[in-house]
Formats: C-alpha cells, sequence, structure tokens
C-alpha cells in the first residue's frame, strides 16, 4: 500500500503506545480473572454439548454445580475432571447429568489427585484445541483447492430466523457474488447467559448462533464454495454473556469472521464492561488459534454519535482494539478493525471528509483486513437517494482500499432485505468495481489540502483523547461515556456477577495451551 | 407567525376532494412498482412469460396500460421486474381516516426539550421483565441504546434516566426500586402469555404500587400480545402492543409527564 497522506510517523506511533498503557491495566485484569463463560467454554472445548430437557445447556448445569460446591476460583478444570477420575462416570456429559441431580460432590483435588485431574483436562482440552488446529487446516485447504477472492471482499447479511431458510438464500447470495456471508443473530441473544442448543427455527430480526446452525451453514457454503471455485467465508457474532463460549463453538465448525469487538456489548448492551474485557481475552486467544479474522464494532458509535465531530473516538476505539488483538495473539491480518460511512449527506464536502477518515485508517493499519460499513443512519426510506448513497459508500470503499465491503441495502431501516434489494445492491457494488476499481492508483490527495488535513486534524484529536484516556484509566473513561455517548460505569450492566477472582491454584489448561502455543 | 398557513397567489390550500397518481400530467394516473416473481428468466419462452407473468400482476393490481420496462433474472429461480403503468382507481381524501395518536410523534431532540424545559431534571425511567419472563427482548429493545426498528432506544435521550432492572423481577422489587429512583415512569414487558400470565402479571403490578406510598409514577406496560385498549381494566396508564419503536414510548413520555408549556415553541 503506498501511503497517501503526511501523517507524522512519531504521532503514529505515540498514539500507539498511549493506547498500550491505556489497555495495559485491562490486561492485568482479564489475567487475574474468570468469568462463568469462559468456564464453560473450557467445558465446550473438551467436547461436552447439548442441554437438558428445559434446554439448559450441560455445560451451565455442570458449570452452576460446580459454583455451587467449590466456586469458580479454581476454575472447572480440577473439579471436573477430578470427578470424572475418582467418580466413575465415562464423560462429562454423564457426570453433567449426575451433577444436574446433585449427585455429584465435587472438592478441589490436592496432591497427586491434583495432578492427576490437571494432567486429564490438559488431555481433553488439547483434543478440542487439535480439532480447531485441524479446522484452520482444512480451510487453508478448501481456499488452496477452490480460490481466495479478491479484495476488497463482498460481505452480505442473512437473517431470516430459520436457519433452514438462511442456508439457500446464503448460497442464492454467494452465487450473486457475495464472498462473506454474515448470519445475524436473534435480538437479544448477546443477553442470554446460555447458548442455545440444536437447529433453530425462529428467531427475532436474526437466527439464534448456536453449534448446530453453525455447523449446518458451513457444510452448505462449503458446498457452494467448491461449485464457484472461490472459498465463501462465513461470519457471525461471539459478543455479548457467551462470547468465550460462542468464540469455541467457532474454531469448532470452522467459521471464518466473528464479530468481536472490545466496547461493543459494554456500550450497546450494557454488558458489565469487566466481564466483557475478561471474557474477550480468552475469546480472542482462541480465535486467534482458530485462524479467524475479528471484526471489530466501531461502526456502531457512528450510529449514536456524529460521525465527524465522533471521528476520533473511531480510531482510538480501533488503537484499543488493535492492542488487546495483538496482545491475545491475533496477527494483524486477522484484525478485521470497522468503521462506517455514516456523515450526514446534507453537509457541504461530506465525501471528502469520508475519503479522509477511511483513508486515514488504512494508512493507520496498512495490514489489517478493514471493514468497512456502509450508511444507516442516513439512509431515509427514499431509496433512490439510498442507493446512489450506497455507489458514494462502495467509491470511497474502493479508492481507498478498504478490504472488506458490508453491502449496503437501499432498504435500510425499512425491512430484512428482500431478494431483490440484495440484487441491486450487488449491481451497484459491481459497477463501482468494474468502473473505479483502479481509480485508487491514480488518487492522490495534494499534501496539505482538505482530505490531509481533514486526516491529521483527526489523528491528533485522536491522541488527545487518548491521552486523557490514559488519566483517568480507560474504565473510568467508559463510565464517562467516551464512546457512543453512553455512560457505562465499570461495576454497573449484566454479568458482574459472573466474575471471578482467580485463587493461587486457578487452572485452565485450554488458556495454557492457548498461551503457550502449545499444539493441540 | 399565525397559526394557520397561509397559500400565496390566491389558489385553494386543499387539494381537490378526488386526486389520482401524478406523472407528469394531471389525472394521468401513472405509478411505478417493482416486485420479484419466483419464476425463471433463462431461456426465450421462459422470458417472455415471466414478462407475461409481470403484466398479468400489474392488471390485477389495476394498472392498465402496464409497461414491464425491466426484467432480470435473479439465481436460477427468480425474476425482478420494474412496471410503470396506469391506474383507474381514485383516492376520496373524504374517505381518508388519519389514525390519531392521542400524543404527537416527536423527535429526540425535542423530547429532550419538553423533558428539560417542563421538569427541569431528567426523567427517570425503571424498566423490568416482571414475574417468570425471561424475555427481554421488548424492554431491551426499547431500553437499550441500540434500540429497535432504526430507532435508537430510551437510554440514547441525554434527558432520560433508564434504570433496567432486566429479567425475572418481583413485583415487590420493582416496586422498592422505583421508590428509591423516584422514578417518574415504569415501563414492564411481558411476552409470556400462557394462562394469561402477562395479564395477571400486570394487574399484580398496577395493585402494588396503587398500595405503595409516595407518588405513583406512570405505569407503562408493553408486549406483543396485549390490548392496547386494556389499560383501564389492568389498572396501568398506557399499553403498547406489537411493533411499538422506542420514539413512540419517548414521545407518550413526553406527552404525559412533561407537557409543552403554552407558547412554547414545541
Amino acid at each position: 500500500m503506498t501511503p497517501r497522506l503526511t501523517l507524522d510517523p512519531a504521532v503514529v506511533r505515540e498514539a500507539r503506545e498511549l493506547a498500550a498503557r491505556a489497555g495495559q491495566p485491562i490486561v492485568e485484569l482479564a489475567r487475574t480473572h474468570t468469568t462463568v463463560s469462559i468456564e464453560r467454554a473450557v467445558l465446550r472445548l473438551a467436547g461436552l454439548q447439548g442441554a437438558d430437557a428445559e434446554g439448559l445447556p450441560w455445560v451451565n448445569r455442570l458449570a452452576d454445580a460446580i459454583a455451587a460446591a467449590t466456586g469458580l476460583e479454581h476454575g472447572v478444570a480440577l473439579p471436573a475432571w477430578d470427578a470424572l477420575l475418582t467418580g466413575g462416570y465415562d464423560d462429562l456429559a454423564v457426570l453433567a447429568e449426575a451433577a444436574a441431580q446433585g449427585k455429584v460432590a465435587f472438592r478441589i483435588p490436592a496432591g497427586a489427585d491434583a495432578a492427576a485431574a490437571s494432567a486429564a483436562a490438559r488431555a481433553a482440552l488439547a483434543a478440542g484445541i487439535g480439532r480447531i488446529d485441524a479446522n484452520r487446516a482444512e480451510r487453508e485447504q478448501l481456499i488452496e483447492q477452490t480460490a481466495d477472492p479478491p479484495r476488497p471482499w463482498i460481505y452480505l447479511i442473512v437473517a431470516t430466523g430459520d436457519i433452514y431458510e438462511d442456508i439457500p438464500q446464503a448460497q442464492a447470495a454467494a452465487r450473486e457474488g457475495a464472498d462473506i456471508i454474515a448470519v445475524i443473530r436473534s435480538t437479544g441473544q448477546s443477553l442470554l447467559d446460555y447458548v442455545p442448543e440444536g437447529a433453530t427455527r425462529e428467531g427475532y430480526a436474526g437466527t439464534y448462533a448456536t453449534q448446530e446452525n453453525f455447523r449446518l451453514m458451513r457444510a452448505a457454503l462449503d458446498q457452494t464454495s467448491r461449485e464457484l471455485g472461490r472459498y465463501v467465508r462465513l461470519t457471525n457474532y461471539a459478543s455479548g454473556l457467551c462470547m468465550p463460549e460462542i468464540a469455541a463453538l467457532a474454531g469448532l465448525e470452522r467459521l471464518d469472521m466473528m464479530l468481536n469487538d472490545c466496547m461493543y456489548g459494554i456500550i450497546f448492551r450494557d454488558i458489565n464492561p469487566r466481564r466483557t474485557f475478561i471474557d474477550q481475552r480468552f475469546a480472542r486467544q482462541i480465535h486467534a488459534r482458530a485462524g479467524i479474522i475479528i471484526n471489530t464494532g466501531e461502526d456502531n458509535y457512528l450510529t449514536t454519535a456524529d460521525a465527524v465531530d465522533a471521528a476520533h473516538t473511531v480510531v482510538v476505539s480501533q488503537l484499543l482494539n488493535e492492542f488487546f488483538g495483538k496482545e491475545a495473539g491475533l496477527a494483524d491480518g486477522q484484525l478485521g478493525l470497522g468503521h462506517a460511512f455514516e456523515i450526514n449527506p446534507a453537509l457541504p464536502d461530506s465525501f471528502l471528509l469520508e475519503l479522509a477518515h477511511a483513508q486515514l485508517i488504512r494508512e493507520l493499519f496498512p495490514d489489517a483486513p478493514l471493514k468497512y460499513m456502509p450508511p444507516t443512519k442516513h439512509m431515509t426510506g427514499n431509496v433512490f437517494a439510498g442507493y446512489l448513497l450506497d455507489a458514494f459508500f462502495n467509491l470511497c470503499g474502493v479508492m481507498t482500499d478498504q478490504s472488506i465491503l458490508l453491502i449496503g441495502m437501499m432498504t435500510e431501516g425499512i425491512h430484512t432485505p428482500f431478494l431483490a434489494d440484495r440484487d441491486l445492491a450487488l449491481e451497484n457494488v459491481r459497477y463501482v468495481r468494474n468502473a473505479a476499481g483502479h481509480l485508487g492508483e491514480s488518487f492522490r490527495p495534494t499534501p496539505g489540502g482538505f482530505i490531509d488535513q481533514r486526516a491529521k486534524h483527526v489523528l491528533g484529536e485522536s491522541v488527545d483523547l487518548l491521552r486523557r484516556i490514559c488519566d483517568q484509566g480507560l474504565l473510568t473513561a467508559i463510565a464517562d461515556g467516551t464512546f457512543g455517548i453512553t455512560r457505562r460505569p465499570a461495576d454497573g450492566g449484566r454479568g458482574l456477577d459472573g466474575v471471578i477472582k482467580r485463587a493461587d491454584g486457578y487452572v485452565n489448561p485450554a488458556a495454557e495451551i492457548l498461551e503457550s502455543g502449545a499444539a493441540g | 407567525m399565525t397559526g394557520s398557513r397561509e397559500v400565496a397567489g390566491g389558489r385553494p390550500a386543499q387539494p381537490a376532494p378526488i386526486v389520482r397518481p401524478y406523472g407528469d400530467t394531471t389525472g394521468d394516473g401513472r405509478v411505478q412498482l417493482s416486485f420479484t416473481l419466483p419464476v425463471p428468466f433463462g431461456t426465450p419462452t421462459e422470458r417472455a412469460r415471466a414478462e407475461g407473468a409481470a403484466q398479468q400482476l400489474a392488471a390485477k393490481m389495476g394498472l392498465d396500460p402496464a409497461m414491464v420496462v425491466h426484467a432480470k433474472g435473479m439465481g436460477q429461480d427468480h425474476t425482478f421486474f420494474i412496471v410503470y403503468g396506469r391506474v383507474s382507481h381514485l383516492v376520496e381524501l373524504s374517505q381518508v381516516t388519519v389514525a390519531e395518536r392521542e400524543f404527537p410523534l416527536l423527535s429526540a431532540a425535542e423530547v429532550n426539550l419538553r423533558i428539560r424545559s417542563a421538569l427541569g431534571r431528567k426523567l427517570v425511567v425503571v424498566g423490568a421483565c416482571i414475574g417468570t419472563d425471561a424475555h427481554t427482548v421488548g424492554i431491551d429493545a426499547i431500553l437499550n441504546v441500540k434500540g429497535h426498528a432504526g430507532e435508537k432506544g430510551l437510554e440514547y435521550y441525554r434527558e432520560i434516566r433508564v434504570v433496567n432492572l432486566g429479567s425475572q423481577v418481583a413485583v415487590p422489587d420493582l416496586v422498592a426500586r422505583a421508590g428509591a429512583e423516584h422514578a417518574d415512569a415504569v415501563l414492564v414487558s411481558q411476552v409470556v402469555t400462557q394462562r394469561d400470565a402477562h395479564l395477571s402479571n400486570a394487574r399484580e403490578m398496577a395493585a402494588a404500587f396503587r398500595a405503595a406510598v409516595g407518588q405513583r409514577p406512570l405505569l407503562v406496560v408493553g408486549g406483543p400480545r396485549f390490548d392496547p385498549a386494556m389499560a383501564a381494566s389492568l389498572g396501568v396508564d398506557r399499553i403498547f402492543g406489537k411493533g411499538t419503536t422506542p420514539g413512540e414510548v419517548a414521545s407518550y413520555l413526553a406527552h404525559a409527564l412533561a407537557p409543552a408549556t403554552p407558547g412554547a415553541l414545541t
């Protein structure tokens, strides 16, 4: 990528250093705590699936039973595998069923018993992580056998609520040119403290993320990828109260990209900040191992805050997401940092401002597969004007070399897209790519001109804000409404009761394997 | 400024009592339409049949003549059409009934302004799902910033302070919390309706607030199975049914709790 702006490398370096300083205390928090969902993710990685008659997953039943008996400050691994070894249960599912009936006396083993439980847990988790490794290899193999589509990748959403309707829609969208299919989740799933089980046919404005739904969709897209000679990626959401568990399921079922933002759940779903950051680190360690590209959600800030005034909050959040992501082991190529085309089109020079913001982010993160989101806030119901705005979004995307374009729908905000809406949206992006795909080569904003100045101004504001965040602490900044103009105190929101300080003898073999990079 | 709109040039302010769509000439009745039919658009025969199918639909919809100006196959099984045509229907303006909401729909800025001028402080809303209902979809769609149907939730309003208690809240806890927070309004959503649990829960809540000491907050109930006409019989102030947006709830709260001062702009 050739730089097009005259950014000062010293300012860029300072911005990164400040982000690291602001993020470090959060990393410490995550290293010293666990959550109910992290512990349930450990059980899922070890292969525990299924649910009781009421639909409550066995991982919840088992983790709850252990929490009641021994607490979770030592992790589930020691008490669970100790009970398996000493109680004569065949597997975790049998153990979970007995535990749900109150028939298991859990304990924190010591000495040789602890060593035995720990070794058994590590073997089970190594097998689970081995499955994630095998999936990653299989993805690479499939890409080799088919083809990796050229960028920008075209990202399309399906969301019928019924996985069996989603599948033909996703396959049709792929045939029409989509490189990435995202299955939107049912409204409110992020607030469920369990992951639903099985194939689901009912959802509110989206389809539940379940292991079986993941498997069904991936299998269908594998078939379509072979048919088209182009690997079609699948996306879902590792967010909400079950973020680590969904990350585990994504790794186990070979999803390719996951929405996973460091602050989205805090700001837009009122999930407790501590819970979110702790869950997020483990979720990202799994994503790193699985070769999954994360998508961050900075575009959302601009749906509440003004896209010009708050442009620097997007950059600040991206720098934080980058720091947290790399700390958890993600490579640059796995950081699908998000941003959006949300400036009020009535503003003079709005397109120049969009170009400045998009180019700034491209240059700050040259190796990240940036995800660029289409206009939503200023889509008015005038579908004709909306179609035009989407074309300008596509143009900005190709001119500034964005990596992933979420395709805008002219009926945004009216209904979930009709078949024809999607077809027209793809026609729009095809035209722009075909007509102006190489315009970027000749796009050289005048040094010191409007675009160059605007980009530098936003970077400067970002550094100022990062300094303030370093002074007050990130949790306080979030509590003060710095992001998305929403105040979220560190002890407020949902899920704080599921945060546990780790005891000295805490054991989490999955985290050990993921952090050491050991073989699965 | 006077309150009534005046039209320059002496033309009548009211349109004719009977009108037709306007293309480029008064009364030409021209409209545009686009739709998809699940028919293939591959072979010449399929194409001819697809266009004929679009013609037939347009004719049945009252377009005569109808012109299929665009047809495009989408995948193997569907075709998209754009049709222009002339409708013979007449629009009788006297027959148009306007559903009257008892309150005007306000923008977020207008709601905030109304609260600021009428209360001089933030309006406090306490929300919850009561009883055994764990489905917070409804209350979250109204309260969370994320919102619903393209509208931000009440948390987005600068002059509204939202306390969302989440799911499975016991009625006594809700009453106590509403008192402690000095709630101006209590919002309760109910999705689960087995054995009319939503109705008995709402009645129980209303009774508990009536029995409690201190000023009773405005009681608002919502859910897909509620009949908005039942507010009085349940003992609550307002019921919102299926499809309610956060903006409607915010506008209602402003209407009920922060009335516009006479002479003010809003």
